[in-house]
């Protein structure tokens, strides 16, 4: 099957504008602009099912039409915060195929009204950045950016914009705090950003991969998108694998490919590391409910979409998939995600800020054999206690691999009698 | 009145306005909901989490965008997890439970959580006793530790974060209140957060540290004891206190006051004000209060307070009795006949004022006000109409400020208005600087000092700002006097108030003038009858001076020569002074804190004061002492009670007409509730319980058009190539005697300096911090220069009440102090 | 110092991204611009950038102690931040840390004693299917090191410390 997304292993040189042009790029662009309205490009992306990429999966059409069209101006922000554990699809598209990447997002731009697009990166992607600097001064000097763009009355400008370490960013509104200079928490919503976001602007975001669909969305049309993954998950997916395999790498594979074939399949992932077993999956990077496997054959034939995932009692999330394999202590897992919640919780609310500190404290006693029931109990009902009652998802997030864990991997948490 | 929705709080229905906030709402209906981080006064953040409620929503058929009907009810929809009630707002048909189990245990992990980091030292924080995490602990808390205490961070103990307030690290709860205080009402953004996570702490890095004249405010609002003030830290317990309302004298914005007073060993056992806090009062001061107004009040405990009348004998001051005392000054007042003065300032009560002017009246002498600020005959024709609230200005009004430095002058106003442009009122701010206000202008004016009428009548021409101000639903003018003496403050009235009656902005609330007087009281002054006088010393040189609540001696060498030429020379006065050294006779004053009566705000609002703790030796109030040596003159004045003087008052005085101390007492219901059992919802402000006080109702507003009468000012000055122009400016912080012998404000008020250009100080040889000597007609005297390029090239600021006697503009120079003290 | 003196192009290019009333926006690249000559972001810098964007200190304060990537305090010429994420950690982050130390003689957290090298253990950096890894913070910006052994570090660390070198 060719690829959608991650088109450049296939055709040498994508990055580069030429090349890209001469395989289609900037056509869909060019296009929707000068012959469609966008409306008709949103609906487009509506019947396609593409739904973001970023965690969430909401209907990325959908989005795109909740944009306030009363106040004005608006924008539209590429999230490029990229910084759960175990994720690391976006620098990939951004690094090798950026110029599909800045097609969606400009199509993105020319659907909802926006002249200006911000793409908001991680910190750390300052090479990231300058690649996609490169790309947007070509697109510039070819006539794709910048003032009345092909002899219509749109214009639009890109710009990146760096972050600075700081994970909770990857939150739609605390990336827009900190595109706006502060610090980076979360805001109160409602209001959402469709209506009142960048600047108190109506502001789209959407996550990178999910631009990057778009241009081959508008190219091939909305039922060829659709005739590939599942009826609730439609068409493709990456899905960064990372752990305890031989062949740990971003795979783009159409949803429902079950996580045997991405584990276990010679072009993927191709296995355990020491022909050891798969004991648990975490299939949404540090976020992730854990998923027991344990040789369970019918746990790896499980289909990765969103629904099924969900009949695993987990969700599929930015579909970051980390294996673990026998040899590792669930106990040990724990102590490393809420090391990085602890680190990461912006202190905003109360349960995600006293409540990682306290989980990272008490975990800490939990690790060692001479754990007693006690703390077993408090770190369970600590993790209890933040459930539903943070102000972001972060703190939710922060409890998932604690209690799944302790309840799923009982054998780990053993006390000595 | 806005649209009601029905709601149902705990099975309770209530009408509720709509979109209003839900635990406002709730609060309406009786029903508590306890928060942390939520502030009526502040925009929800919804982060402490203490407030969740479970809400349910009715269902709407998408078909016919009714709601679905099931066994006769609405059918309602509950989110699965539970709601921030302080970010929700009230729609139709909401049902609320606050108290069900799901909603308890959600605050009950909240409360759990703050109390795992907070340290137990309830007994020996300030605020045990008005805290709410205390409170909502007591009420919901849990009572054991699940924790071990050992691993909860440690810091050190309260730190200062400014030189007023106090930080206590380990006792903060992150709820961001003051840090919101301080940007979105004050704004003042110098509080932060540092880090993030659990090491989040509060911060100021600004120089100096917490840079803000409301502080205070943050202390109020903190619901724990994070955040004290340098005053009050460890100065007693809140339930040994005791209150009464007063009114601020700082300024002419009249901020209500409570006054906790408190036995205290260390002032011999008598009862003594332990700290002074905001009384609620949305018209006035709202829940705010300056720091000057909280952290001044000390001069009323200065060991410069007189408290026996003296006599002077072979040039020196001897202790007399009453009868002794007044005797000599009704001889000398009356032998003077028509050469009797009485100069009296602003500082005083309206009852005091009241009994000096009759006392003038009727032994046929004058009564001279000590400002050299001018216009209050036009605040009373056109001054603001009766029921004007700065709270109800907004979009579609406008608010002129001229030759004022309002956020030194009368900072609550400044906040004020501020909020008004917040709000998007026009805010015009016409000044020849650069002044703090500027910042949220809407249109900023510059004239030359000297040209402010002109500046105004401008506006009356066409133009964008004109139009503005014309078009605007509801005007009010402040007018200061920044860089202009008497008569240059009563031709700026006059041609505010004329501006005013041409785009039709009087004989309403919410329109007209007000003056941003130099002292509390000036209002009242001039509504009383008294006027300032141009040529002070002129007026006094050779006479009977009967000086009231002023220092002229102190202030100003050329009033002092004039004093010592005087015929005989009476100092009626709170704290030994420079002008009661000189006197004939000294009359001891009971400080405000001490005794009742009223002031006169600068919006012409009336409001009363009430005595907190007991006299000083044998000092009696103003108009007690008037009456006294009245008596010696045959005259008969009320001197034992401050009602029945408002009462004669209120029968001589027209405003005054409806006015009695019952009806200044009344309060009327308000908004938010502060001050109650409640206390982490509003705050340790007070609830206003002994009055609001009453608007005068202006002239314009009972009769219509006025005539206003026109005030010609000489031309403005134009200093020669070697010269400058002096002005007079105001400053917050000064050496009048109601804050210089308030000890935690002495480095606030720092040193007489004098402002100026670069290019200014370059022409005079001058750099920051060098000392010079200034030499202009009338004004003697030494300060430091400051270079400060937002003052207009060629003038230099003089600072009012700062040791250097300067009213009105002058002309001259200044130079570089040598060694020898000499001026090169 | 002031950053329009030292790097006018790059502030005007900076300020001009972002809308008048967006100007605060800029503040996070103008702190990284700040922060690359001495590898942290000095008192005055602060002063600077607050006047330039009319925001008050402690706002900027407030902002650089939120994100990690930002310091107040002299540490190595560069820092090297390896990631010990459970994701690198899974593939042998946490050993190949501590032989790391061992090699460079320091601790995590500290610096070579010729001020070169500060090691550093960093949450996730998005490339947890080439660990070992780590990111190297100086005077020229971020860099990603990938699929690393110890050998192969401790020759990036020499050319590091060369390059240190040269450029003083
Ligand atoms: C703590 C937290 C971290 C997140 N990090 C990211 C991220 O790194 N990248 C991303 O695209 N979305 C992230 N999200 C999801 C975004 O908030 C948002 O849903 C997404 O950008 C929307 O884009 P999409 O509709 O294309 O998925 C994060 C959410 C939370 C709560
Ligand atoms: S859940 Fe955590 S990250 Fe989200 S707002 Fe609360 S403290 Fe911040
Ligand atoms: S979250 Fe509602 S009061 Fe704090």
């Amino acid at each position: 099957m060719a690829y959608v997304l991650l088109r450049h292993r296939e055709i040498p040189d994508l990055h580069k504008i030429d090349v890209y042009k001469k395989n289609g790029g900037l056509a869909a662009f060019k296009n929707a602009v000068t012959k469609m309205t966008p409306a008709e490009v949103i609906d487009v992306v509506k019947n396609s099912g593409l739904r973001g990429r970023g965690g969430a999966g909401f209907s990325t059409g959908m989005k795109w039409s909740f944009i306030d069209a009363k106040s004005w101006p608006h924008y539209i922000v590429a999230n490029a915060d990229e910084s759960e554990p175990g994720t690391f699809k976006d620098r990939e598209i951004m690094e090798s195929n950026p110029l599909q990447f800045l097609e969606g997002l400009a199509i993105g731009a020319y659907a909802v009204g926006a002249h200006t697009a911000y793409i908001y990166l991680r910190g750390e992607f300052w090479q990231v950045a300058d690649i996609l600097d490169a790309k947007i001064a070509e697109m510039e000097k070819a006539g794709y950016l910048g003032d009345n763009l092909f002899g219509t009355d749109f214009s639009l400008r890109i710009y990146t914009h760096l972050g600075a370490g700081a994970y909770i960013c990857g939150e739609e509104t605390a990336l827009l705090e900190s595109l706006e200079g502060k610090r980076g928490q979360p805001r109160v919503r409602p209001p959402f950003p469709p209506s009142v976001g960048l600047y108190n602007k109506p502001t789209i975001i959407n996550n990178v991969e999910t631009f990057t669909n778009v241009p081959m969305i508008l190219a091939n049309g909305a039922d060829w998108y659709k005739s590939m993954g599942t009826a609730d998950s439609a068409g493709v997916k990456i899905f960064s694998l990372s752990g305890r395999v031989r062949r740990p790498g971003n795979y783009e594979l159409p949803f429902g490919t079950t996580f045997r074939e991405l584990i276990y399949g010679e072009k993927y992932g191709a296995g355990v590391q020491d022909s050891r077993t798969v004991k648990a999956i975490m299939p949404a990077g540090a976020s992730s409910s854990m998923i027991v496997v344990n040789g369970d054959d019918k746990v790896l034939d499980t289909p990765m979409d969103y629904a099924s995932v969900r009949t695993l009692r987990a969700e599929l999330g930015s579909a970051s998939v980390i294996v673990l394999d026998d040899t590792v202590n669930i106990n040990w897992v724990i102590n490393k995600t809420i090391r990085f919640f602890k680190h990461e919780s912006c202190g905003k609310c109360t349960p995600c800020r006293e409540g990682t500190f306290w989980m990272n404290k008490i975990v800490q006693r939990v690790s060692g054999e001479d754990r007693t029931q006690k703390d077993l109990d408090l770190l369970m009902s600590v993790a209890k206690q933040m459930q539903g009652r943070c102000l972001c998802a972060l703190g939710d997030f922060s409890t998932m691999a604690v209690t799944t864990g302790m309840e799923r991997f009982p054998e780990d948490f053993q006390v000595k009698q | 009145m806005s649209k009601q929705v029905t709601i149902t709080i705990n099975g309770k229905q209530v009408q509720v306005p709509e979109g209003s906030g839900l635990v406002e709402a709730a609060k309406l209906a009786g029903v508590d909901i306890p928060v942390f981080c939520h502030h009526p006064k502040l925009e929800p953040a919804g982060m402490c989490r203490m407030c969740l409620v479970e809400i349910g929503r009715p269902m709407i058929d998408p078909k016919t965008k009714e709601p679905i009907i099931e066994n006769g009810a609405p059918k309602i929809q509950y989110l699965p997890k539970l709601e921030t009630a302080c970010t929700n707002r009230v729609s139709e048909g909401m049902v609320v439970l606050t108290q069900s189990e799901k909603a308890k245990s959600g605050q009950y992990a909240t409360l759990e959580f703050l109390l795992t980091s907070h340290p137990l030292d309830c007994p020996i924080c300030d605020k045990g006793g008005e805290c709410s995490l205390q409170d909502l602990t007591m009420r919901h808390g849990p009572g054991k530790t699940r924790f071990i205490l050992e691993e909860k961070q440690h810091f050190e103990k309260p730190l200062p974060i400014g030189d007023l307030i106090y930080l206590d690290r380990e006792r903060c709860i992150q709820c961001s209140r003051c840090i919101r205080f301080q940007d979105q009402i004050a704004g003042e953004s110098v509080l932060g957060f540092e880090d993030r996570g659990r090491g989040m702490q509060i911060v100021s890095i600004s120089d100096p540290e917490f840079d803000s004249i409301f502080s205070g405010n943050t202390t109020d609002i903190c619901p724990v004891g994070a955040l004290t003030t340098a005053d009050f830290r460890f100065g007693a317990r809140p339930w040994e206190l005791q209150s009464q309302a007063s009114i601020c004298t700082q300024c002419p914005v009249g901020c209500n006051l409570t006054l906790n007073t408190r036995r205290e060993a260390q002032a011999g056992g008598e009862i003594v004000v332990k700290r002074v806090m905001p009384r609620q009062n949305e018209e006035v001061n709202e829940i705010w209060i300056c720091d000057k107004g909280r952290f001044g009040h000390h001069y009323t405990e200065s060991k410069k307070r007189l408290t026996k009348p003296l006599i002077r004998k072979d040039d020196k001051l001897a202790r007399a009795s009453w009868d002794a005392a007044a005797k000599l000054a009704g001889e000398n007042f009356a032998a003077a006949k028509k050469n009797f003065v009485i100069l009296a300032s602003g500082r005083l009560a309206n009852e005091d004022l009241f009994n000096l002017k009759s006392l003038a009246d009727h032994a046929g002498g004058t009564a001279l006000l000590y400002s050299d600020m001018g216009g209050g005959e036009l605040t009373q024709l056109v001054g603001v109409g009766a029921g004007t609230n700065l709270a109800n200005i907004g979009k579609g009004d406008a608010i002129l400020v001229v030759a004022s430095d309002l956020y030194e002058e009368a900072p609550i106003w400044w906040l004020r208005v501020k909020q008004a442009a917040d709000r998007g009122a026009t805010l015009i701010v016409a000044n020849p600087r650069e002044t703090k206000l500027d910042r949220f202008a809407t249109s900023k004016i510059r004239y030359e000092y000297g040209e402010e009428s002109k500046a105004i009548a401008e506006l009356s021409k066409k133009g964008k700002v004109a139009d503005e101000f014309a078009k605007a639903k509801n005007a009010i003018i402040l007018f200061g006097s920044e860089g202009i003496g008497l008569t240059g403050t009563s031709a700026l009235a006059s041609a505010c108030a004329t501006l005013l009656q041409e785009t039709g902005h009087t004989g309403r609330a919410n329109n007209g003038l007000i003056g941003v007087w130099q002292r509390s009281n000036d209002q009242g002054a001039f509504e009383i009858g008294f006027q300032p006088e141009a040529d002070l010393d002129k007026a006094l040189k050779g006479k009977a001076v009967y000086i009231v609540g002023a220092d002229p001696v102190g202030d100003d060498p050329i009033l002092a020569k004039a004093l010592s030429g005087a015929k005989f020379v009476a100092a009626q006065e709170l704290l030994e002074t420079a002008t009661t050294e000189i006197a004939d006779v000294v009359f001891p004053a009971q400080a405000f804190t001490e005794r009742e009566g009223t002031y006169t705000s600068g919006e012409r609002r009336v409001q009363r004061f009430y005595p907190a703790v007991a006299p000083k030796g044998d000092s009696k109030p103003d108009f007690a002492i008037t009456a006294l040596i009245a008596k010696q003159m045959g005259i008969i004045l009320e001197g034992s009670s401050a009602s029945v003087v408002f009462d004669i008052l209120s029968h001589s005085v027209d405003a005054f007409a409806e006015l009695s101390y019952a009806r200044l007492a009344e309060t009327k219901p308000q908004w938010p509730i502060v001050g109650r059992g409640d206390m982490y919802y509003g705050g340790t402000t007070y609830e206003n319980k002994q009055g609001m006080g009453i608007q005068l109702i202006p002239t314009a507003q009972t009769e219509g058009t006025v005539r206003i009468p026109k005030v010609r000012k000489e031309a403005a000055l134009h200093p020669k190539e070697k010269e400058a122009l002096a002005v007079p400016v105001n400053k917050l912080y000064d050496l009048g005697v109601m804050i210089a012998s308030a000890e935690l404000l002495e480095e606030h008020i720092g040193k007489a300096t004098v402002r100026m250009h670069s290019s200014t100080a370059q022409k005079f040889g001058v750099e920051t911090g060098q000392i010079v000597t200034l030499n202009f007609e009338g004004l003697d005297g030494e300060a430091l220069a400051q270079v400060d390029d937002t003052v207009p090239a060629g003038v230099a600021l003089v600072p009012r009440s700062m040791g250097l006697a300067i009213h009105e503009p002058l002309v001259g120079s200044l130079q570089l102090k040598t060694q020898s003290g000499k001026g090169k | 110092m002031s950053l329009e003196k030292t790097y006018p192009k790059e502030v005007k290019q900076i300020l001009a991204k972002y809308p008048p009333e967006g100007k605060r926006s800029a503040v996070m690249p103008l702190l990284f611009l700040a922060q690359r000559e001495e590898g942290y972001i000095t008192k005055a810098a602060i002063e600077d950038i607050a006047q330039l964007l009319d925001i008050t200190t402690t706002e900027i304060d407030a902002v650089i102690t939120f994100y990690t990537l930002y310091h107040q305090e002299k540490a190595g010429k560069y820092r090297v931040q390896v990631c010990n994420d459970l994701p690198c950690a899974l593939r042998g982050a946490d050993k190949f840390l501590e032989d790391l130390c061992e090699n460079l003689a320091i601790k995590v957290g500290e610096t070579t004693p010729d001020g070169a090298i500060t090691l550093e253990a960093v949450a996730c950096l998005a490339a947890c299917n080439n660990a070992p890894m780590f990111q190297t913070q100086g005077p020229d910006g971020i860099k990603y090191y990938e699929n690393m052994t110890v050998a192969k570090t401790m020759d990036v660390i020499q050319t590091l410390k060369h390059a240190g070198k040269e450029a003083e």
